[in-house]
């Protein structure tokens, strides 16, 4: 039945009149969309807010402090991250001997095996590809090691970006890193907690995914 | 139960007009969403530009169709996804049967989809003992109701807080009366946390589907659409065979018209791109991915390079959200799947003319949707050509839609078959305005033709002069 419903589909999409005009694809509007290193933080910063994302900027150094700051205020008991995590291991390295209240979880497990305990946990931590100025977004590029729904799950999500990976565009972000040769499984933009507003429009935060999303922007000094 | 009917349009209408209650839940949520779009297009430079890239885009996707849904295939296929092709909606609810059953699926969580609206899935799936499960917000709050989505981004833009609140306390176990949206909210994550954990299947929509890379792009703000193409054991994807676009760098300048002309929002929380099942060594994701592409009349609408166009909808709703006919009438009215301006041109070239034949004519040709539209669809002059083609007088288009002619009337061809022929002659078109102008107020209201016009219109008061008689008395020359 397949190969007959796509032979008449195509048919007679191929039978029909060929479409006038010649259709130029001009990003130009796009490529206007320039900004500064630190204009593009900046807006980053801005236009995310603005959805309540909130923004942490700090260093390498301090971020494992930071951090558990940051947990301990939102009364965080079990923080899960990727296994092995590979850039937020400079960060949650020697968790165990630090004197913090929050337990360090990892997805090391099939979602099978470990489905109740990704969905008790109430933080986790990920890294991300970098963020786009113009929307305020981060993008997720989930892996072996960080699977995709770290990033979904947990009540509040911690993401860490880079200064120095800061795009202004998504379609800058694509050409530049020239997504389509390695396209994941799942790539994704996030901007901001899970929302809605289909109850009188009225928006309110957390629906499904995260309902606090934690930005920390690691400074190089 | 169904309820997409393209009869009684009237009867609805009227209904409509009169519930207050609905026409103010309705008048809120449109000021809104004109308001805050209209934020997101301050600069008239940009959006003219934008706008006319989105159109470029979508035309030459459409300009290659068949190629590219080879190429989606051929992609997709290569990355692991299975793909199937329907030409109905019947044989596409059949393969998604077959998928769920083969799995022994008994519940499927579904992530928001307009086509598998117009495929009515969840009741087939019903019927074969599948529980389809709405995850949307807005959708599990219609479909709770058991209603049909009243706006195809807005669901539930029908009902206030009082009507929801009553509806989660009638329906879910130990919920007590609240009109608060955070805590409706909550409910609602609550509930269908479970339901993610526990479901056989997901299915989801397609915003865009990437011929380039075989990627399936979902927009949404809640995590729904996430939670349903990630946590059960096999995704299903439905689409309309025109959400195929070309590249992946085409992808930036749409996703920016939708989701800015939809609700105003720069974009949304996710977009959310998959290119393959779960790979070896991945700890999550569905291990089977599915994609059902539905033509369901659309090569159709194919077929006709002026139709063409209908095509190009992306589905951001910008249309209604401005229309004053669908703000004052809301989305139930239209009976159809697709309301406001883009239904009534998509509906009747679906489902043809006769099952729909008021829909062209429920507009005053006003512009508002043609303005707005982010990808330029020229819906009035469409609405016009299936007013023509209603009449069965069409004098364009290549190919006849289904259902011409059907509002056709011979005493309406009649008539204006002799009006034309009055207005060839000086001295018939004499006769015919003196007659009017002596016997003209003694016609009945009831009479043939005049009581359609005066069904909503006082009737015409003749002068008792023609305006020539007035115009030689002026003294002016009949030259």
């Amino acid at each position: 039945m397949n190969k007959i419903a796509k032979q008449e589909i195509l048919d007679n999409l191929r039978n029909a009149s060929p479409s006038k005009g010649d259709f130029v694809t001009d990003n130009s509007v796009i490529y206007d969309k320039k900004w500064t290193q630190e204009q593009k933080i900046e807006r980053f910063c801005q236009v995310t807010s603005a959805v309540n994302t909130q923004i942490k900027q700090t260093t390498l150094h301090d971020a494992q402090r930071d951090l558990i700051d940051l947990l301990t205020e939102k009364g965080v008991r079990h923080l899960m991250q990727g296994s092995p995590s590979p850039i937020a291991k400079e960060i949650t390295d020697n968790w165990t001997a630090m004197d913090t209240g929050v337990k360090l979880r990892s997805f090391d497990q099939k979602i099978e095996a470990c489905k109740e305990e990704l969905f008790s946990v109430d933080a986790s931590l990920t890294t991300t590809l970098g963020a786009i100025a113009e929307t305020g977004s981060l993008i997720l590029w989930p892996t072996r090691e960080e699977p995709r729904l770290l990033s979904l799950v947990p009540p509040i999500h911690v993401a860490l970006v880079y200064e120095d990976r800061f795009f202004n565009t998504f379609l800058e972000a694509i050409e530049q890193e020239q997504w389509t040769t390695h396209m994941p499984t799942n790539a994704l933009l996030i901007s901001g907690p899970s929302k809605t507003s289909d109850i009188e429009q009225e928006l309110c935060y957390g629906v499904h995914g995260p309902k606090e999303l934690v930005v920390m922007i690691i400074r190089n000094n | 139960m169904t309820l997409v009917n393209g009869k009684d349009f009237k009867g609805r209408v009227h209904k409509a007009l009169k519930d207050e209650e609905l026409r103010a839940n309705f008048r809120r949520a449109m000021d809104g969403l004109m308001g805050k779009r209209a934020m997101q297009f301050t600069d008239g430079d940009e959006w003219t530009r934008l706008r006319n890239l989105g159109e470029s885009i979508k035309k030459r996707a459409l300009s290659k169709l068949p190629e590219l849904l080879e190429r989606l295939e051929e992609n997709c296929t290569k990355n692991g996804i299975k793909v199937h092709w329907a030409r109905t909606v019947d044989e596409a609810n059949s393969i998604i049967l077959e998928i769920l059953k083969s799995h022994d699926v008994k519940t499927v969580v579904k992530g928001k989809s307009m086509v598998s609206e117009e495929m009515e899935l969840n009741h087939f799936l019903g019927d074969h003992g599948i529980r389809a499960l709405e995850a949307d917000l807005g959708e599990y709050i219609v479909q709770m109701a058991g209603q049909m989505p009243s706006h195809i981004v807005m669901p539930a833009i029908h009902m206030n807080k009082g009507q929801i609140a009553k509806l989660f306390q009638d329906n879910l176990p130990d919920t007590p009366y609240s009109e608060d949206a955070a805590e409706l909210t909550a409910i609602a994550r609550k509930e269908l946390r479970r339901e993610f954990m526990e479901a056989g299947a997901g299915l989801s929509g397609v915003n865009f589907a990437v011929a380039e890379t075989g990627t399936l792009c979902l927009v949404e703000n809640e995590g729904n659409g996430r939670m349903v193409t990630t946590v059960p054991p096999v995704h299903i994807a439905v689409t309309g065979i025109e959400k195929v676009v070309e590249n992946l760098s085409d992808v930036p300048a749409l996703l920016s018209l939708l989701t800015r002309s939809a609700t105003g929002q720069p974009i949304t929380t996710y977009f959310n791109m998959i290119s393959s099942p779960r790979k070896e060594g991945e700890k999550d994701g569905p291990k089977e991915v599915h994609l059902v592409l539905l033509d369901n009349g659309r090569s159709k609408v194919y077929r006709d390079t002026e139709t063409r166009d209908t095509l190009q909808c992306i589905r951001c709703g910008a249309c209604m959200n401005h229309c004053p006919v669908y703000t004052r009438i809301g989305g139930h009215a239209y009976g159809g799947v697709y309301p406001g301006p883009i239904g009534k041109i998509l509906t009747p070239q679906l489902e043809g003319l006769d099952e729909y034949p008021e829909h062209a004519s429920a507009s005053t040709l006003c512009n508002a949707c043609v303005e707005v539209c982010p990808v330029k669809i020229p819906i009035a002059k469409m609405l016009v050509r299936l007013r023509d083609e209603n009449s069965g007088n069409c004098p364009h288009g290549e190919h006849p839609l289904k259902g011409r002619g059907a509002k056709s009337s011979t005493i309406e061809n009649a008539g204006w078959s002799g009006w034309a022929a009055m207005n060839a002659s000086p001295a018939t078109y004499k006769v015919a305005t003196t007659a009017m102008s002596r016997i003209g107020n003694l016609l009945p209201q009831s009479a043939p033709m005049l009581k359609e016009w005066t069904s909503v219109r006082v009737k015409p008061k003749f002068a008792k002069k023609t305006l020539h008689q007035m115009a030689k008395e002026m003294g002016l020359k009949d030259e």
